[in-house]
């Protein structure tokens, strides 16, 4: 099991005939995933070839929807026309948009959610690394790789890794699977200050999934998501969880990168969230190399076996 | 993007949100010309950093205060000469300080009370938020703190816009009324259009005044704007002043590179945001200072890494410098071999720590070691980490 992806989950890529969005198709198809489709307006008839794939590529998420079934579609769309891309996929009813996108507009992304509300769409990103649900073949091949994550660093298990970073996010993952612990899903949520799915979205999701043994919450600077995520968690979740937050160093005010990583006032620090993590009982990565070592040790704590 | 004050008050006017007369000045003959445009008599004289403060901040040459108020024009001509050219110190410009290179004259308002308003990002709800209290013209932090019953919010729906009874609350909320209710509720309703359609991240008014006579005033006017939406508005852009930035950075950011300098002595060079901030805190968690934030993106090519090593270098507090790359879709071979040419052209002297991981990570160590250059290798972030702060101190 898995969440929100599953290694037979159909996908769209929307951007598939730009250089990213290319790049990242291809190694999508060799991790073994479901790319059946891809969206670029005025190119529709024509076809996304790599190996033996040929994937058909159609004019509009609808059209590519209905011609394929996909229920996911991945956006690699530049920035000006991405919150358009995002709101295509909510018209042709989709399960999950995952934006790649980075730079888009805040304004957009306001607008954006604002009309999202109510649909059955979930969005996850913008500015994000995608999505992972490793295989069982070699380097977990057979899985569902949605974005720009590597997939050979995955391994198939029994871990849940949530961040809004994506080298941190391999980092932790490299960490559990160079210690032999295997991953239910690695999730992206995205560097912006407005993101489709937060922490918590997620945490919920993996405290459901029976598979998921043990959680890797990994935030930063700026916001409250993830003091939101770890009160959740205090209340409701037995299940192991390490967390970390980067950016103890940076200065106020300035933007470290993500957009969403300015540290406003004195509660969204790196100090303030990692004393409500330890308050909500969730093991603290002392440093980055400590990832996966602390959710080992709350594992241990709890008598839970990760492998 | 940040911009000064006179900008943000020319957009103000602009938009129908009005603010005292001014007129700027960047030479000490231009004081005369500036001050012509304005009446005789009580002139407030302003100088021009990206930084708040100002009026508790102190110039290098021991002359304090960077904002004055001077009852006539000829004493405020006599005052902006000790301030231009001059460096102002505050506490957010940090010990360096900031070069005054312009002045900003205006009419000094008569005040009957202060008030606070902002306009931002609410994350929470991914809303706009305006805020607003009764207690203007001080740190709002602290009110925040000690008075949380005299800050009001109000969020926006961004499918409507901003809704006059939201305008009404905040002005029954303010104790405006009569005339001073009228202008307010205008004021507020012009500067939510300013941000909306400028794409502003932040608007920040403190203080809003009211006077004798009714008028609502922005006294003060602090504008950032989203860079990721400046590709639309040129004419944002073309208030950018790069005075205000660090050199680096600009440098930095021809070739991508995300940097942000810092106090420390240890440089950093890493791929990924939330990688580089977390290279920095390890550098930390071990001793050492982080002598900056250098962001090289998903890709790290040859030109890239060159470029970074350059502008690390010209940060002349650096002692020693780590590499921290993941090396996930991109070959780490690849990666090491940018490393090493570009070690070789900037004739790097300074103790080097690289910790490379990743795709095709044995062959990239491997060019590494054969280079004959005098680096360290790490092998976990720990370990890289222990390494620079060992070679450094």
């Amino acid at each position: 099991m898995s969440i929100l992806i599953t290694p037979k989950t159909k996908i769209i890529v929307q951007g598939i005939t730009g250089d990213f969005g290319g790049r990242h198709a291809k190694l999508s198809l060799d991790y073994g995933t479901q790319v059946v489709a891809g969206v670029t307006p005025g190119k529709g008839g024509q076809f996304f070839e790599h190996g033996t794939h040929k994937v058909p590529i159609f004019n509009s998420v609808a059209d590519a929807a209905q011609a394929t079934g996909a229920s996911v579609s991945v956006i690699f769309v530049p920035p000006p026309y991405a919150a358009d891309a995002i709101l295509e996929c909510v018209d042709a009813g989709l399960d999950l948009a995952v934006a790649i996108t980075e730079g888009i507009p805040i304004k957009d992304m306001i607008r954006v959610k604002r009309a999202m509300q109510g649909s059955k769409t979930r969005l996850l990103g913008p500015n994000c690394p995608g999505i992972v649900t490793p295989g069982n073949g070699k380097d977990s091949s057979g899985g569902c790789r949605i974005g720009i994550a590597p997939g050979y660093i995955h391994k198939q298990g029994h871990v849940g890794v949530v961040s809004r970073s994506g080298t941190l996010t391999y980092e932790a993952v490299f960490q559990l699977t160079s210690k032999n612990i295997g991953q239910t899903t690695c999730v992206g949520i995205g560097g912006d200050p407005v993101n489709g799915t937060n922490h918590l979205d997620v945490i919920k999701l993996f405290n459901a999934d029976p598979e998921t043994h043990g959680i890797i919450l990994i935030g930063e600077i700026g916001g409250n998501a993830e003091v939101e995520a770890a009160r959740w968690i205090k209340a409701n979740c037995t299940k192991p969880v390490a967390g970390f937050i980067a950016g103890a160093t940076a200065p106020a005010g300035r933007r470290m990168g993500h957009a969403g990583a300015i540290v406003g006032g004195a509660e969204d620090t790196a100090a303030a969230k990692i004393a409500v993590f330890k308050e909500c009982g969730i093991e603290v990565a002392v440093t980055p190399s400590d990832m996966a070592d602390a959710l080992l040790r709350s594992a241990k704590a709890k008598g839970v076996t990760l492998t | 993007m940040n911009i000064h004050e006179y900008q943000a008050k020319a957009i103000f006017e602009k938009f129908g949100v009005p603010v005292p007369k001014g007129a700027v000045a960047t030479t000490p003959a231009g004081f005369i010309t500036a001050l012509d445009q304005l009446p005789e008599g009580p002139t407030m004289v302003k100088s021009q950093i990206h930084a708040g403060g100002r009026g508790k901040g102190t110039f290098t040459n021991g002359f304090k205060g960077g904002v004055k108020f001077c009852k006539t024009k000829a004493e405020a001509q006599a005052m902006a000469a000790n301030m231009l050219g001059n460096t102002l110190v505050t506490i957010q410009t940090g010990p360096a300080g900031r070069k005054v290179q312009t002045i900003y004259f205006t009419v000094a308002s008569e005040i009957k009370k202060e008030y606070y308003l902002a306009i931002l990002l609410d994350r929470n709800s991914s809303r706009p938020v305006i805020v607003a209290s009764t207690e203007g013209g001080v740190e709002i932090e602290k009110v925040a703190h000690e008075t949380p019953e005299k800050l009001f919010k109000i969020l926006i729906d961004p499918a409507y816009g901003l809704a006059d009874f939201q305008v009404r609350e905040l002005i029954f909320k303010l104790g405006f009324t009569g005339i001073e209710a009228k202008n307010a509720a205008k004021l507020i309703r012009n500067l939510y259009t300013a941000f909306w359609e400028t794409d502003a991240a932040m608007i920040e008014v403190n203080p809003l005044i009211t006077t004798p006579t009714g008028d609502v005033l922005a006294l003060d006017a602090k504008v950032s704007f989203d860079s990721n939406a400046l590709y639309r508005h040129p004419e944002i852009v073309a208030l950018r002043d790069l005075n205000e930035e660090d050199s680096k950075e600009i440098e930095a950011s021809k070739y991508s590179l995300s940097y942000i300098a810092l106090d420390g002595n240890i440089a950093c060079l890493v791929n990924g945001a939330g990688l580089a901030m977390s290279t920095m805190d390890i550098i930390q968690h071990f001793g050492g200072t982080p002598a900056n934030f250098l962001d090289v993106g998903g890709g790290a090519s040859k030109d890239q890494v060159i470029a970074a090593f350059k502008i690390i270098l010209g940060d002349k507090n650096v002692k020693g410098i780590l590499v921290n790359i993941f090396g996930g879709i991109m070959d780490c071979n690849v990666i090491a071999t940018g490393i090493v040419a570009a070690v070789k052209e900037v004739g790097l002297k300074l103790p080097l720590v690289v910790r490379l991981e990743g795709n095709n990570v044995a062959a990239g160590k491997a060019t590494l070691a054969a280079s004959g250059l005098a680096l360290v290798s790490g092998d976990t972030m720990a370990d890289a980490a222990q390494k620079i702060v060992k070679l450094v101190a």
